[in-house]
This record gives structure tokens, sequence and C-alpha cells, in this order.
């Protein structure tokens, strides 16, 4: 049901946890709905530094979310985000059709985290 | 890798005696049992043994016994069946919130086209109670349906009290006891049942057969037309090497039930003291002892959520399911969990192991060695977790 590169993702995250003293944090999803998805940033000189994901969900909602700590690592902000929910999809060789909506989430917690960090950059 | 199956509430092996049986009956006697001839006349005599095979066990009589293509089919034909032939003596049905979709999902459906549906609720343990049956009965209610025991949670109702009711009201009562068929003593005619569904792949049969019991003298309208097979009330030529692989894992299953059942208690015991002892904050689902199948343990194991949980499961051998929304195909966790009053975070993550004859106490303590891990690892990756603490 998943790819070889969904599990690989989901038995071994990249990035997982949460960096202290982010400057961006941005969180989608509810519990209700089963998937939640926490993104951290550090960005310096408009480049993603680093970037931690917490989730709880199911192997989709942990593999997209570790795929797309990945594909931003080191990139510019405009880069990322120009990174979107189906781009994960697509880098992990596609999810099950019954988890395109629910639980591929990860590039709008690193836009939502993105936000936050410009936010937070404006009232400074 | 060892695998250790530990969800026969899904679906069982087939027992090899009675997979050897049937084999026979798609090599060797392969005729139409309603043939005249020597093929047919060979084919009918082993499908009327297996109905009474199937009939010994809930205490019917053969004739009692309609095999139709599985639990789902019974469900639907005791259902529809009912309110097609007592159309003109009401309009009011009668079912829970915890029973399987085959039964729920075919009263809404009746419900669309005009009839009136109560769905009584059930309490914390999943259990129903008598006296909402009792409130919930009308002048008008034609019908009463409610699980023997549940699959998910496992919680088992009192039938015989709620059979009391539905008999004194003149009102059928439809019980589905495919969960607990060869795992609980089923007596029709003690529990005052009317209308019973069963099923083959539950109890070491085979999938695609089943059979719905209809009390002597109860009218059922036919949901397929044809070939009068049945009774007139299910056409179709006979599944004859599923019924009659049903009729002997029937057989066996009484035969087994009372050595079997101590030993599945003991480890299903052992697999949920085990687990409420090593990991915290797990909510235990449904009752304990008596009250609930004697196979049957369900956890929530709060912060983490239920496929991912399988998943991780299936990766070292444990096969077990989830009441997770990521698991049924739809948004919504299980609606048993939910009537029982979980919230959605709770029934997300959700853990069901059911436990079989194979199991051995080896299994109950490689799930209870590496369970324990594998939520840790999940949680250290929740942010739901992080916050509780």
């Amino acid at each position: 049901m998943y790819s070889e590169k969904v599990i690989d993702h989901f038995t071994n995250p990249r990035n997982v946890g949460e960096i202290e003293n982010a400057n961006g944090v941005g969180q989608v999803g509810n519990a209700k709905c089963g998937d939640i998805m926490r993104i951290t940033l550090d960005i310096e000189n408009n480049i993603i530094k680093d970037i931690k994901f917490k989730t709880f969900g199911c192997g989709a909602a942990v593999a997209t979310s570790s795929m797309v700590t990945e594909m931003v690592k080191g990139r510019t902000v405009e880069d990322a985000l120009e990174i979107s929910n189906a781009a994960v999809a697509e880098a992990l060789d596609g999810l099950p059709e019954a988890k395109m909506h629910c639980s591929n989430l990860a590039a709008d917690a690193v836009h939502a985290a993105i936000k936050d960090y410009m936010e937070k950059k404006t009232k400074v | 890798m060892k695998r250790i199956y530990l969800d026969h509430s899904a679906t069982t092996p087939v027992d090899p005696e009675v997979a050897e049986l049937m084999l026979k009956y798609f090599l060797e006697y392969y005729g139409n049992p309603s043939s005249v001839h020597f093929f047919g006349r060979q084919v009918k005599k082993a499908l009327e043994e297996a109905r009474m095979q199937v009939a010994a066990l809930i205490g019917a009589d053969f004739s009692e016994i309609i095999f139709t293509s599985g639990g789902t089919e019974a469900d639907n034909l005791a259902i529809q069946g009912t309110v097609k032939a007592r159309a003109n003596k009401g309009k009011h049905l009668i079912t829970t919130a915890i029973e399987h979709h085959a039964v729920l999902d075919t009263f809404k459906y009746l419900a669309k086209s005009g009839y009136e549906l109560t769905i009584l609720p059930v309490d914390e343990e999943g259990l129903v109670s008598i006296d909402q049956v009792n409130n919930a009965v009308r002048p008008d209610t034609i019908l009463i349906s409610v699980m023997h025991a549940n699959n998910e949670v496992g919680s088992v109702q009192p039938i015989a009290e709620i059979g009391k009711i539905a008999r004194k009201n003149g009102i059928i009562f439809h019980v589905d006891a495919v969960q607990s068929l060869g795992k609980l003593p089923i007596n029709v005619v003690k529990m005052n049942i009317d209308l019973l569904t069963i099923s083959g792949h539950k109890i070491y049969g085979p999938k695609g057969v089943g059979a719905l019991y209809v009390r002597k003298g109860i009218k059922i309208s036919p949901l397929i037309f044809g070939g009068s097979q049945e009774r007139k009330v299910r056409s179709g030529t006979e599944n004859a090497p599923g019924i009659i692989g049903f009729g002997k894992a029937c057989e066996l299953a009484g035969q087994r039930m009372e050595e079997e059942n101590p030993e599945l208690i003991r480890l299903r015991d052992k697999l949920i003291n085990g687990i409420l002892n090593t990991i915290d904050s797990v909510k235990f689902n449904g009752p304990m002892g008596d009250k609930r199948l004697p196979n049957n343990v369900n956890v929530s194991i709060n912060f983490v959520e239920g496929e991912s949980l399988l998943l991780s499961l299936d990766m070292i051998g444990i096969a077990a399911s989830s009441g997770s929304a990521c698991t049924s195909g739809s948004l919504d966790p299980s609606h048993v969990l939910l009537a029982m009053g979980l919230s959605h975070e709770v029934a997300h993550g959700s853990l069901r192991f059911s436990l079989g004859r194979q199991n051995t106490e080896d299994d109950i303590d490689f799930v209870l060695q590496e369970l324990p891990k594998i939520v840790d690892r999940l949680r250290s990756m929740s942010p739901l977790y992080n916050k509780a603490n």
C-alpha cells in the first residue's frame, strides 16, 4: 500500500525533534482528524539553516513530514514556499489515494512556519 | 522473520481438517445438489449434514438454517427480509450504535426510505442497557437488532433479556453473532432469538459462507430470486464446498470451545495487564471479565496514531488492527469507540489484538517486549506527547 520511500521515511525519519529558539514555528492539522504536524525552523539570511518536525499521525503523515524537511533544508525561503503538498507526495513516489487529502499536509506546515517567521520579522 | 497473527476477529486460517474435507467437494463430489442424479444426491446429503452441524452449535433445528454468502448477506437478509415481510405491521426499527456496518448501514438505508430508526447508545464499556431497549419499544416497532459480541471491543450484550422484551412485545429479534460463534455458548431458544447471523471464516472455516437462523414460523422475504434454493429464501446454487466446510468448522468449534476458552482468556488477560503495566497513558477499552469476548484486547495508546502503531508492529511481524480513521478509509475513527464516549484523539490511537487457536505464550511475551519500544519511538515524534510532559 505504501511505497518503499514512504516506509523508509517512516522507519528512519529525518530531522525529528524541535529546534530550541526557533525563529519560525508552524503547526497544521488537528487531533480530531488524526494528523498534527509541527515544524520548527532556523532561518538565517533568508536560508533555512535547520528544520525539525514532530508529527502525530499515520505512516503517510510521518513520511511526508520527514521528506519535506529534506526538501527545504538549505534552500531559500522563496524556494520553500514553492514546494507543494503534491510535490512532497511525488518525491515519496506517491501516496495511496485515501491519504492524499488527509495526511499530506507537510508543505502546509512548512509554509505556516515561514509565515510565522515573516510575521515575527516585521514586528522586530 | 517469525510472523505472529493477532487479528482473528478479522479472519481466521481454515482448519486443515476443514480444508481437506472441502477439497473433496471441489475435485470429487462436484455435483449440483439440486440434481436428481448420483452426483447431485451425494452433495445434497453432505449439505444437509452441514446444516445439522451448524444448527447443533446454536441449539437450532436444521430446518431453520438458511445458508448465505456470509455474515453481511445474512444481516441484510434478516433486516431487509423482515421489513419487507412485515411492511403492514409498523415502521419502527431499533438497533444499537455499535453494530457492524452490515447492520447499521442497512438500517440507515431503510431510515432514508421511510422507516423510523432508534439507535440505542451504549455505556463507556460498550454495553447496551435493557432499560433503554424497553423504553425504545413502541406499538409500531417491528424489529430489534442487537449484536451478541462487539467485533472491536469484545463487549457481550445481554441478549437473552433483550430477547425477552422483544418476544413479550411481538417484535422480531435479530442478533448478529458473527464474533461470538464458537467463542461463547449460543442457544437460540434459551436466548429468545428469532434471527441469528453467523459466518464461517471467523471460526476457522472458509470465507464466502455464512448462515441466517430463522426461527420456525417467522416469515422473511427473500432478497435474491432464482432457483428456489434454501427454501426459496435464498436462491442460487449452493456453495457446497463452503457450506460443508462451514459445517465441519461448527462441529470442531463446538468440540473445542470449552477446552480452548480458559487458555484464550489467560493469554488475553496477560496481554491486557502487560500493556497496562508497561506503557503509561493507556486507556483500556471495553468490559473486563465475563462480559468480554475471550480473545479480544482493545487499548487506546494516547499521543500516538493507530496506523503508525500497526505499521511498526507489522515491520517486526506482528499483525493487529486499529479503529483509527486511517485504517477505515473514512475521516472518522471507529464509530464503536466514539459511541463509548472516547474523544477522536484517543480513538485514533486504538489498537486491537484478537487472539486465536494457535497463539502461544511466546507470542504474547514478544508483543509485550516490543510494543513499549514502538510506543516510545512514536511518542518521541509526537507533538502531543511533548505538550503532555
